[in-house]
């Protein structure tokens, strides 16, 4: 079996740093997550091209190569329609979509634990499509979290070990070396039962990376958590994925969240792949309305006219940038890419339109504007400034370049 | 002032001493009426002689429990040890079977869609509601000699001609189990419902084959649930008597049976009483060693990996 060649790593840093696991509870777990995680990144930067500079990788990361894939339940439920993707070895890849939109159906596909009714799946170099899943080497971090509560800490995170065979002084090792990479400290005598939501968390992701599996998957593993914990597992979960190169596929349906994390997303609606890109492309470059209102925009306009650069939409005529490809169906303009300018003021992609509403958020505000018979949303910086006020006549500008045509 | 504060509060305690004691002496007087003192008797009884109507006599004695362990009039016969031994086999056998029945039962129940399990645990209590002594002469006239069911066994060669499946050792278990299922099933079942089904899939994402993911994900944490379904079979079924006695036919006696044949005779009662506390001792014994079991298994101290 490989090793975490890393994670030896870990623990010498978990070692020279301040962290030392005290008793208590998860509260000080997770305000340390790896003392000195923050050089290693920047160590192995970001990508997982990285990779074999970090001191003899012998572990492979796999790959998976989906085929048509094909759900359905009962005869009238498609959850998948036909699924093509890939997804690069090393790669943290979320599969983001809506409840129902089959992301869960695709991820148990690739655990083993759902049998495609058509298509193919490769990870690695071996079709597992008709392979059981105590067969793959694929492990999962369920959503809820599905710890043995008869066994303890350390037994849960044994049980997959045992399952394979591995001899008991291994075992103890293994275990013992992820408990330090995991930074679990004294939970590991704990049992289930005496476990808050944000350690059982971590207990689900060690049992599954003490089995060092080939691909990680992750269904929805921090929804059960609060917002503060939530945010700072997601953290920590980056880290231990770019630490050990190992292929994520991260199943969620918060926008935000995807993006934090994923080196790449795929959009699931109905049982297909609406967009597969990096957070940057899926978020400022959707393809469709979907993916465009999926990612929160909600300025979208049906183009009524275009002349090579030059649509026309209910605010008016505006200028795209020159070259700009893409479905004449709808113009998205994101509203952080607006300047709200006082007065009336006449340029190229200026509107005119009058404050609706303004919701002051601090940082930022959002303002809801009436543009002729249209509403637009803007978002803008609190820099010190002075806000538009409601009613106020206001001219927004939009740069040829931030303005997107996505197909409805 | 401080006087009456003090007198008040004392007083209320006494209200509250006489709300408890009202509250509690019903089932009390029911305990002391109805266990301790029938307990009692029996027990004083099992040390006196027997009389020559088989009732019992002064002077104390041991004679009934020299009785019991087999001696007589003409030395030692092991015809006691057989019951005993006998009623402890039928109890392992029956028990035994009763689990094997039950848990597939329970099992299924439990994949069944929601609104039909509450019809599927009726339909196993439901029989449970028909008089006990009824349902037992039912399965005389299932087994008896002649019978479709007597003549199949007849003719794979089970039994000899004409002898029929009823009365037999056979006939007990089959009693035994039939009457004992519900109350495996239904702690199985409640075992079962609070499993979490992702469970099983962790144990199969983890490397386990169906037959492991069972055995160690599935079958420790309906150990409770068996445990508590064992104690509830094992400890009527020792002391059985309806039907040792009706499916037997008189040959295959219990140690229920032995009990009941001193007093109702009217031949021994320091005899039957001395074997109703060997019975009740086993019981304890049985549940002092279901506790530890259950105990070890529960309290998860010692870690095995």
């Amino acid at each position: 079996m490989t090793e975490i060649p890393s994670a030896q790593r870990a623990t010498q840093h978990a070692g020279d740093s301040s962290a030392t696991p005290a008793d208590s509870g998860e509260a000080e777990h997770v305000a340390q997550p790896h003392g000195s995680s923050q050089h290693e990144l920047s160590e192995h930067g970001p990508s997982e091209h990285d990779r074999p500079a970090d001191g003899g990788s012998e572990r492979s990361a796999s790959s998976i190569h989906m085929q048509g894939l094909h759900k359905r339940f009962g005869n009238s439920t498609v959850a998948l329609d036909g699924v093509d993707l890939t997804i690069q070895a090393g790669e943290f890849f979320t599969l983001l979509g809506p409840s129902g939109c089959g992301k869960t159906t695709l991820l148990r596909i690739l655990a083993g634990l759902e049998e495609a009714d058509d298509g193919r799946l490769t990870i690695g170099q071996r079709d597992v499509t008709d392979v059981p899943p105590h067969q793959r080497s694929v492990n999962t971090v369920f959503q809820s979290y599905a710890l043995f509560p008869h066994l303890s800490v350390r037994e849960n995170l044994a049980f997959g070990l045992k399952m394979r065979g591995v001899d008991r002084q291994q075992r103890e090792e293994r275990v013992a070396r992820i408990a330090q990479f995991i930074q679990l400290g004294d939970l590991i005598d704990r049992r289930i039962d005496q476990l808050s939501g944000g350690q059982r968390q971590r207990i689900a992701l060690a049992r599954a990376l003490v089995c060092e599996p080939d691909v990680l998957l992750l269904d929805e593993p921090l929804s059960a958590l609060d917002a503060g914990l939530r945010s700072q597992l997601q953290v920590e979960l980056l880290r231990v994925q770019k630490r050990l190169g190992m292929t994520f596929v991260f199943v969620t349906h918060d926008q935000d969240e995807a993006m934090v994390m994923s080196d790449r997303i795929a959009v699931l609606n109905g049982g297909t792949i609406q967009q597969v890109g990096p957070p940057r492309d899926v978020y400022e470059r959707p393809v469709n309305a979907f993916v465009a209102r999926f990612m929160g925009h909600d300025n979208l306009y049906p183009i009524s006219r275009r002349e090579g650069d030059r649509v026309t939409t209910e605010l008016g005529e505006l200028v795209l940038e020159p070259g700009t490809a893409g479905s004449d169906e709808l113009l998205l303009i994101r509203p952080e890419t607006l300047d709200v300018l006082p007065g009336t003021q006449q340029g190229a992609n200026h509107l005119h339109g009058r404050v609706v509403e303004r919701l002051y958020r601090g940082s930022h505000a959002e303002f809801r504007l009436a543009v002729g018979a249209a509403t637009i949303q803007a978002t803008i910086n609190n820099r010190g400034h002075r806000l538009p006020e409601v009613d106020d006549e206001v001219t927004l500008v939009v740069a040829a370049e931030d303005l997107v045509t996505v197909a409805a | 002032m401080n006087d009456t504060a003090v007198l008040g509060r004392s007083r209320a305690m006494v209200t509250e001493t006489r709300h408890l004691l009202f509250t509690v002496s019903p089932g009390a007087a029911w305990i002391i009426l109805f266990l301790v003192l029938p307990s009692a008797y029996l027990m004083g009884v099992a040390f006196m002689t027997n009389g020559p109507y088989g009732l019992p006599e002064m002077p104390l004695s041991l004679e009934s429990f020299r009785q019991l362990a087999g001696f007589g009039f003409l030395g030692w016969s092991p015809g006691n040890l057989y019951t005993l031994l006998r009623s402890l086999w039928q109890t392992v056998v029956a028990t035994g079977l009763v689990v094997v029945v039950a848990y597939p039962i329970a099992y299924y129940i439990t994949t069944c869609r929601a609104r039909w399990r509450p019809i599927m645990l009726l339909l196993v209590v439901v029989p449970s509601w028909t008089n006990q002594v009824i349902r037992t002469f039912g399965w005389m006239n299932l087994l008896a000699p002649g019978t479709p069911l007597s003549a199949a066994a007849e003719t794979l060669g089970l039994i000899a001609p004409n002898m029929g499946l009823y009365p037999s050792n056979f006939a007990v278990t089959l009693g035994l189990v039939y009457n004992f299922l519900p109350f495996m099933v239904l702690p199985l079942y409640a075992a079962f419902e609070k499993l979490d089904t992702a469970q099983v899939e962790a144990a199969q994402d983890l490397y386990a084959t169906p037959i492991k993911a069972f055995w160690h994900a599935v079958f420790p944490q309906t150990l409770p649930g068996l445990l508590a379904g064992v104690v509830l079979v094992a400890i009527p079924a020792f002391g059985m008597y309806v039907i040792p006695e009706l499916l037997g036919g008189g040959k295959a006696l219990m140690l229920g049976n032995l009990v009941a044949n001193q007093f109702s005779g009217g031949s021994n009662w320091p005899l039957g009483a001395a074997g109703a506390i060997l019975m009740l001792l086993a019981t304890f014994a049985g549940l002092y060693a279901m506790r530890r079991i259950g105990k070890r298994l529960g309290g998860g101290e010692e870690v095995v990996i």
